[in-house]
This record gives structure tokens, C-alpha cells and sequence, in this order.
């Protein structure tokens, strides 16, 4: 019978965690959009329900039933293709991610994790370049020049950042001495690695930005040039797919931030996943607050950042790591 | 259907994959759909080395392969193939008699190879040092990492140094245009 309680909680996780995070994602919109109304003193979307509460829905409404185009020139396949693959990318980084202690209930012990695999730091790598294909293949096949820019943009930006992004990481991976997110956040328990690897942080927090392609990042949409860039061609659905994936990606970048640097669910008094949930939104709470702030940077000093200074500083982190990690 | 015939659905489904899409990968005109075939191709080797418990492989190959080099590759096409016109009628030219001979010369060696692997698979046979279960029991990462800088040191370092000099002649080449 093991087998089976096995896949029945592994699919309960699975609704709960889903279903949790796309009503997430879809308020996510309204907060962004009333934090961004607050920071440029305007009161944001307010019409539909009390405090524009009932945004989303609308919005969720009304992309279902917009006119789905798909222009004459497009190629086809790659173009329908294209948002399921950043949608279905974005969506299952979140399955190694720990997001609450393990409890006990009926006798069997549960983890609130959806697979607690070896080697989940690399499966959250992998899966956001995998979701960058969308991105780059929507922009492509829709034929559009502006598309093709922006999907060059973002081949160019993902080549450049992943590779700061991974080696900035080894840091946290030589001290926690495990690729296993659980055990990671186990490491923490004495001090939050924030502590130990301050400037990994902050390098992180700028090379996250530019992999989830937002502000001042945002080179493959930056809608004052390109006019949208690779979803310029994309209507009703497609684009909703799109723009959820982005949220998405902005969540689970969140949460994996709380998890590498910010001791994930780990917390005096409160339940863990109740702390994940706290430090997470405080998390994108300071996304937002970026958008707010900062202009978007021209595309070669984005490069020349990529390149010339987090690189260099991310294998200056590593060094320095190993170095005080041996002679520990 | 017990453990093993479930692995031998899932493995069977993912030879097809794979072998399917590598056929699609060179038979495709358009060079953007032969890379996006060949990285379905990768994804689901991925797939087979999962089955053979090795999770590290398996998401490098993903990470690697399928990510950042096809990656590049596709950003290649793209910068190139934008005068599509030009494309065309290359591809118009009939090909010769001698590449004819070749391709199907390489094609009966790649036969004989794979038929003579398998028949003297079936007679040496050994298991590794490394069968699955000792691997899973110490963990996939940790197997991977102190053979890497263990046993194989200098190996791993000579192919470092040998990138290291592509990384090198790359820029040479580069500078050489100024």
C-alpha cells in the first residue's frame, strides 16, 4: 500500500501547492500594479471591486475572451509552442523548492516539498533555461522585427547572466556542502547564510533581476523600444501565459532567495511555512520596490555589468569561500 | 505492473523520442526547427540517464546541452539565417554523386558498429565499480564530485586547460579582424 498513500499525497501537494501559488500569481498583479500606483503617487487599479480587488479576475476574464491572433507569417507551432514552454518551466521550479518543516499526520511523516531531490539547485537552473526558450522562440517565430530584437535580447541576457548566477551560488553550496534545497535550509539553522555570504546576496538579488528579465533588466520586452518586444505579436491567452510565467519565475526567484540566503522556513514561534510566506513577500516586495525606482539600463551596459564586473566578482566570492572554508 | 515493467515503459517512450526526433533534427529545412528538435532529443537522453539513477548527469545534460549551448546555437541561426532568401537556394542544389557514396558509407559503419556493440555487450558484460544502488546510497553529487577530483584529477584538469585554450583561441581570432 506504501506505493500508493505515496502518489496520493504527492498529488495533494501538488493541487494545494499549485492552486496556491496561481491565486498568488494573480494577486500579485494587483499588489504590483497598487504598490507601483503608491510609489508614483496615484491610486492604481481601483474600479473593479472594493479597492480593485476584483482585478484579477477581470483580467483572467478578459483574456479568455479577446480574439486569439496568430499572424499570417508566424511560424505556426514554434509560436503556440512558445508561452507553454516558459509557462510549464516557470511552473515546475517551484517542485524543489522547501516551503515548511515536515509534520506528522496519520502516522506518516509529510515534507512540504514536492520532490526533495539531490540535486535541486541544478534542477532550478536547468528549468530556468529551459523557460528562456520560450521567450526567445516566441519573439522568433512571430516573425516581427521587434520580436526577433527582443528574443536575441534575451538569448544574449540568459547567456551572459546564468553564468554569474551559477557561480555566485557555489558559495552558499561550498558552506551548506549539499545541492539539496532542504538540506541547504537545514545548514541555516545556526545563522542565515546572508550572514556568511553578504555580497553572494547582493549579487544574487541583481543577477536574479536580470533573469527574470525585469526592470532594470527588462531588455527583451522594454516596451519604450522595442514596443513589447517578444510578446509583441502574442493576443488573449498566449500572452496571458506569458505574463503569468513572468510572475511566476518573480515568485519562485523569491522564494528561492529565502531559501539560499534567508534561512527558507526556518523561525522561532510561528509555523515554517508561514515564515517562508513572510520573507518571500518581503522578497518581492523589494522587486516591486526596484521597479519603482530605477530606469531601465541601456543593453550594453547590461552586458558589460553581466560580463565585466558580477563574473569577476562571483569568482572572487568562490575563491574567497573555499579559501576560509579549507583553513576552517 | 511492478518496478521494472514501469521503467521499461518509460524507457522505451523516451528511446522512441529520441531516436524520432533525431531523424526529424536532420531532416528539417529549417534550421530553427532542427534545433528545437535536437533539444528534444537531449531532454529526453535526459530522461534515460534518470532512469539509470544518475540524477547529476541528467540535469547537466539538461542545464548544459539543452540549456546554454543550444541556446547559443540558436541565437547563432538567428543572428544568420535573418536573409532567408539566400537559404533557399542553397538548399536547392541537388548533392553530388561522392557525398551520396559517403553519407551512405557512414551510415552502414554506424550500423555495423551498433550491431557489434550489442552482440559483444551481451558477451562482456560487467558491472561497474559504480552500479546505480552504491551510487544512490552515497548520493548522486558526491559520487560524481570526488571521482571528478579524486581519481580522475588530471584528466579533469588537462580538459580544463584544453578549454581554456579554445577560450583563448576564440579571442585570438576575434582580435585579428581589428
Amino acid at each position: 500500500m506504501e506505493p500508493y498513500y505515496y502518489v496520493i499525497e504527492s498529488i495533494i501537494k501538488i493541487i494545494v501547492v499549485v492552486s496556491v501559488l496561481m491565486g498568488f500569481v494573480a494577486y500579485l498583479t494587483l499588489i504590483e500594479r497598487k504598490f507601483l500606483g503608491y510609489l508614483q503617487v496615484r491610486v492604481g487599479p481601483n474600479r473593479v471591486g472594493w479597492w480593485g480587488l476584483l482585478q484579477p479576475i477581470a483580467d483572467g476574464i478578459k483574456s479568455f475572451v479577446k480574439e486569439d491572433i496568430i499572424p499570417d507569417n508566424a511560424d505556426k507551432p514554434v509560436y503556440v509552442l512558445a508561452p507553454m514552454i516558459t509557462f510549464t518551466a516557470a511552473l515546475s521550479m517551484f517542485a524543489v523548492i522547501p516551503f515548511g518543516d515536515s509534520f506528522t499526520l496519520f502516522g506518516r511523516e509529510i515534507k512540504l516539498v514536492l520532490a526533495d531531490v539531490d540535486i535541486g539547485l541544478l534542477y532550478i537552473f536547468a528549468m530556468g533555461t529551459l523557460g528562456e526558450y520560450g521567450i526567445v522562440l516566441g519573439g522568433w517565430s512571430a516573425n516581427n522585427k521587434y520580436g526577433l530584437l527582443g528574443s536575441l535580447r534575451a538569448a544574449a541576457q540568459m547567456i551572459s547572466y546564468e553564468v554569474a548566477l551559477g557561480l555566485i551560488l557555489i558559495g552558499t553550496i561550498i558552506i551548506a556542502g549539499s545541492l539539496r534545497l532542504t538540506e541547504i535550509v537545514e545548514a541555516q539553522r545556526g545563522m542565515w547564510f546572508v550572514v556568511y555570504q553578504p555580497f553572494a546576496f547582493l549579487l544574487y538579488f541583481v543577477a536574479a533581476l536580470a533573469e527574470i528579465n525585469r526592470i532594470p533588466f527588462d531588455m527583451p520586452e522594454s516596451e519604450s523600444e522595442l514596443a513589447c518586444g517578444f510578446n509583441i505579436e502574442y493576443s488573449s491567452m498566449k500572452f496571458a501565459l506569458f505574463m503569468i510565467a513572468e510572475y511566476l519565475h518573480l515568485v519562485t526567484v523569491a522564494a528561492l532567495i529565502t531559501t539560499l540566503f534567508l534561512g527558507g522556513w526556518l523561525g522561532p514561534v510561528l509555523p515554517g511555512w508561514i515564515w517562508f510566506s513572510l520573507k518571500t513577500s518581503v522578497i518581492i516586495f523589494i522587486f516591486i520596490w526596484i521597479r519603482g525606482t530605477y530606469p531601465r539600463m541601456r543593453y550594453d551596459h547590461i552586458m558589460k555589468l553581466g560580463w565585466k564586473f558580477l563574473f569577476p566578482a562571483a569568482l572572487a566570492n568562490v575563491v574567497v569561500t573555499a579559501f576560509i572554508v579549507a583553513l576552517r | 505492473m511492478g518496478a521494472i515493467g514501469f521503467k521499461f515503459v518509460v524507457f522505451f517512450i523516451s528511446a522512441v523520442v529520441v531516436i524520432v526526433s533525431s531523424v526529424l533534427m536532420i531532416t528539417r529545412k529549417n534550421p530553427i526547427h532542427s534545433a528545437l528538435w535536437m533539444i528534444l532529443a537531449f531532454f529526453f537522453m535526459a530522461v534515460i540517464y534518470l532512469l539509470l539513477n544518475a540524477q547529476f548527469i541528467a540535469v547537466a545534460q539538461v542545464m548544459v546541452y539543452a540549456g546554454a549551448i543550444m541556446m547559443l546555437i540558436l541565437f547563432v541561426i538567428m543572428m544568420v539565417s535573418l536573409d532567408k532568401g539566400h537559404q533557399e537556394e542553397q538548399r536547392e542544389q541537388k548533392p553530388s554523386v561522392a557525398k551520396k557514396v559517403a553519407g551512405a558509407l557512414v551510415i552502414v559503419i554506424l550500423a555495423v558498429e551498433l550491431l557489434f556493440a550489442s552482440i559483444l555487450y551481451q558477451a562482456t558484460a560487467r558491472p561497474g565499480v559504480y552500479p546505480a544502488d552504491a551510487v544512490f546510497s552515497v548520493g548522486n553529487t558526491k559520487t560524481v564530485g570526488s571521482l571528478l577530483y579524486g581519481q580522475y584529477l588530471f584528466p579533469f584538469e588537462i580538459a580544463s586547460i584544453l578549454l581554456l585554450v579554445g577560450i583563448v583561441g576564440a579571442v585570438v581570432l576575434s582580435k585579428k579582424h581589428k
